[in-house]
C-alpha cells in the first residue's frame, strides 16, 4: 500500500532545480504532485511520478542524488476537516507526521494527502482499519 | 630590562661553549633512556661521543612530526611518569596528536623563558597581564601564566573566548598588557567598537601577540587602534610552548632565541642540509635543557631566517625573523594548528569513504573563518532522503571539527560534481 516517493537533494542556489526539471522532461517523465523542502543551504525536492524506476535512474545518471522514500497517500472528500480527520487517528496511535503534502483530483471531488509517518507499516494498517481510503502507489502513478 | 642577564648576554663563545656542553649531556641522555633515539642514532650510526661540536650536529638525524605520532602518546619520554607534573597535547583526532610532558624543572625552565619574555617587553610586577591565550592543552594560556606569576605580575587568567566578557574585564580591571592571537585582539577591538567603547582608553600599553602568522601592518594597526606597543613571541609546543624567543623593544628587529636552552638550526627544506646562518630555510630546533620530553633537531615546518648582527638591547642571543611561511601544507587558523589530513581524517570516520570535499579558509574582520563543503555522497543521501539525516551529518561535522581540531567550522553540502576532482582541496583566501 506504500507508494514510493523520489527524493532529490538540491542546493540552495538558482538553476538547480531546472536542472532536475529538465531531466524528467527529457525522459518524458510526469509528475503527480510535488513539494520542495528546503533549509539555508540546500533542499530537497519530493517528487510521486508516474515512473518510479525510470525517474530514479534518469536523476541518478545526471548525478543528482537520489533516494526512493515509502511515503503514504490518503484520500480524503476535499471539505473541512479533511485532513483533521486523519489526524486524529494518527495521533492516538502515536505515529509521528515528518511533512507532508497534497493535491486535488482532477475530479476536485477529493483531496490526496502524502505523508511521510515515522511509521508508515502502522499508519497504514490503522487508517485502513478506520476506513479512510489508502491509496496504492500502483494507482497514485496513474492518476 | 633584561631578565637574566648572565644568560641572556652571555658573549657568543661563551654561549656557544654551554651549547655544546649542554648537547652532549642531552645527546648523553635521549640515548640512554628514550627508545627511539637509541634506535635512530644506531640506524644513522652516530653515537653521542660523535658530536663533539655544533659543527657536528648534521651528522644527527632529525626528529619529525610524524616521529611524535609514531610514538604517541608517551613514547618520546626521557623520565617515568612519576617525574612528570604536567601534560600538554596539540589538537588532533586521536592518535594523531603530539602529547608534551614536563618535569617539574622543565616548569621552572618555561616559566624562566616567559618572565624572560616578559621583562624584554617592559613589563614588571607593577602591571596586570589580561592572558587570553587558551588554557588546557594548549600551551599558550598555562605557559604565559606562570612566567608571569613568576615576575610577580597580577594574571586574569582569562583565556580565548566571550568577547563581551573580555571587554567589560578591560575596562573594569584595568589590565595593561593583553596576551592573545593577533587576530583575536583585533577581533577584541572591533567587537568593542561595536558596543560603543573606547578601546584607546583602556589602560593597555603592551601586547604580547603571537600562535599564528603575522606581518608588520597587522601589528600598525593593532598598535593604532589599541594605542599600545606589540611584540612578538614566538614558540611551538613540541620544543616548550611559548617563549623560545621573545622580540626586543629594538625596533621590529626579529626575535632573540633563548639560546642556553635552544640550539637553532636552519635548514633546506627539500635536502635537509644546513644553511649557513642568515639564510631563509626551515627552522630545526634541538632542546638542551628539557628533560621530560627533550628532542633532538626537531623539523618545526616554519620558515624563517636568522640575524646575526648584534643587537643594541644587549642581549647576545640570535635573532630570528617572524614566521610567514611554511615547509609543509599546515594551516593555521585562530591560533591553532591544522593538517589537511586532520580535516580529511575527520570526514573519513564520519562517512566511511572519502568524500569530496574542499575547505576555504578566509577572514571575516580580524577572524579567521572556515568553511568546509562536502558533496554529498550516495551513502549519505539513499538511505533516508530526509532533511533531517543530513542535518545531523551537518552537525556531527561541525561538532568533530570543534571537539577534535578546536575549530568553528561553517559547513555546506553540495551536490555531487560541484567539485572538480583537480580542484584543490584546501583554499586559504588570506593574505598575509
Amino acid at each position: 500500500m506504500k507508494v514510493e516517493q523520489i527524493s532529490v537533494f538540491l542546493e540552495n542556489k538558482p538553476g538547480t532545480l531546472e536542472d532536475a526539471t529538465r531531466v524528467l522532461k527529457e525522459a518524458n517523465i510526469n509528475i503527480r504532485t510535488l513539494s520542495v523542502a528546503e533549509t539555508v543551504d540546500f533542499g530537497i525536492l519530493r517528487l510521486i511520478v508516474n515512473d518510479v524506476e525510470k525517474a530514479n535512474k534518469v536523476l541518478k545518471e545526471s548525478g543528482f542524488r537520489v533516494s526512493k522514500t515509502p511515503v503514504v497517500a490518503v484520500e480524503v472528500p476535499d471539505k473541512p476537516g479533511g485532513l483533521h480527520s486523519i489526524m486524529e487517528v494518527v495521533s492516538k496511535e502515536g505515529i509521528n507526521v515528518e511533512y507532508l503534502y497534497a493535491f486535488v483530483e482532477k475530479s476536485g471531488q477529493n483531496a490526496v494527502i502524502i505523508f511521510r509517518f515515522d511509521n508508515p507499516e502502522k499508519a497504514i494498517d490503522v487508517l485502513t482499519k478506520k476506513n479512510f481510503t489508502v491509496i496504492p502507489g500502483s494507482k497514485l502513478y496513474e492518476f | 630590562m633584561i631578565y637574566n642577564e648572565e644568560f641572556e648576554t652571555m658573549p657568543r663563545e661563551v654561549i656557544k661553549a654551554l651549547q655544546a656542553k649542554r648537547l652532549q649531556q642531552a645527546l648523553e641522555r635521549v640515548y640512554h633512556t628514550v627508545g627511539f633515539y637509541k634506535k635512530s642514532f644506531d640506524k644513522a650510526k652516530v653515537k653521542p661521543d660523535d658530536i663533539r661540536s655544533i659543527a657536528d650536529m648534521n651528522k644527527l638525524p632529525f626528529t619529525t612530526r610524524n616521529d611524535m605520532r609514531d610514538n604517541y602518546p608517551f613514547g618520546l619520554f626521557a623520565v617515568p611518569m612519576s617525574s612528570v607534573v604536567r601534560l600538554h597535547a596539540s589538537s588532533g583526532t586521536s592518535g594523531r596528536s603530539a602529547v608534551f610532558g614536563y618535569t617539574k624543572r622543565d616548569i621552572e625552565t618555561w616559566s624562566d623563558l616567559i618572565a624572560r619574555s616578559l621583562v624584554a617587553a617592559g613589563i614588571t610586577k607593577n602591571d596586570i597581564i589580561h592572558n587570553a591565550f587558551g588554557y588546557g592543552l594548549f600551551t599558550g594560556g598555562l605557559g604565559l601564566h606562570y612566567g608571569a606569576e613568576k615576575i610577580g605580575a597580577s594574571v586574569i587568567p582569562i583565556s580565548g573566548g566571550d568577547a563581551k566578557r573580555q571587554l567589560m574585564i578591560l575596562q573594569d580591571f584595568g589590565p595593561t598588557v593583553i596576551c592573545s592571537t593577533p587576530s583575536y585582539a583585533l577581533h577584541l577591538a572591533e567587537e568593542g567598537q561595536t558596543l560603543g567603547i573606547d578601546i584607546k582608553a583602556l589602560k593597555l600599553r603592551v601586547g604580547i601577540f603571537g600562535a599564528e602568522p603575522w606581518n608588520d601592518a597587522i601589528r600598525d594597526d593593532i598598535e593604532k587602534v589599541f594605542g599600545i606597543t606589540a611584540l612578538n613571541l614566538y614558540g611551538l609546543s613540541e620544543i616548550i610552548g611559548p617563549g623560545i624567543a621573545m622580540e626586543c623593544m629594538e625596533g621590529r628587529h626579529g626575535m632573540h632565541i633563548f639560546e642556553d636552552h635552544f640550539i637553532v638550526e636552519t635548514i633546506d627544506p627539500q635536502t635537509g642540509a644546513v644553511l649557513p646562518e642568515g639564510e631563509e630555510g626551515e627552522l630545526v630546533f634541538t632542546t638542551l635543557t628539557k628533560e621530560a620530553n627533550p628532542l633532538i633537531r626537531y623539523r618545526t615546518g616554519d620558515i624563517s631566517r636568522l640575524i646575526t648582527e648584534p643587537c643594541r638591547c644587549g642581549r647576545t642571543h640570535v635573532k630570528m625573523e617572524r614566521v610567514l611561511k611554511r615547509s609543509d601544507d599546515m594551516l593555521i587558523i585562530r591560533g591553532i594548528n591544522v593538517f589537511p589530513s586532520q580535516i580529511a581524517a575527520i570526514l573519513v570516520d564520519i562517512e566511511g569513504l572519502e568524500p569530496n570535499y574542499q575547505v576555504i579558509i578566509d577572514k571575516v574582520g580580524a577572524l579567521d573563518t572556515l568553511d568546509l563543503q562536502v558533496e554529498v555522497n550516495d551513502k549519505i543521501f539513499s538511505d533516508s532522503g530526509s532533511i533531517k539525516e543530513l542535518q545531523k551529518i551537518e552537525k556531527r561535522i561541525i561538532k568533530d571539527m570543534r571537539d577534535y581540531l578546536g575549530i568553528s567550522a561553517r559547513v555546506k553540502l553540495v551536490q555531487p560534481n560541484t567539485l572538480k576532482k583537480n580542484d584543490a582541496k584546501i583554499i586559504d583566501k588570506r593574505h598575509i
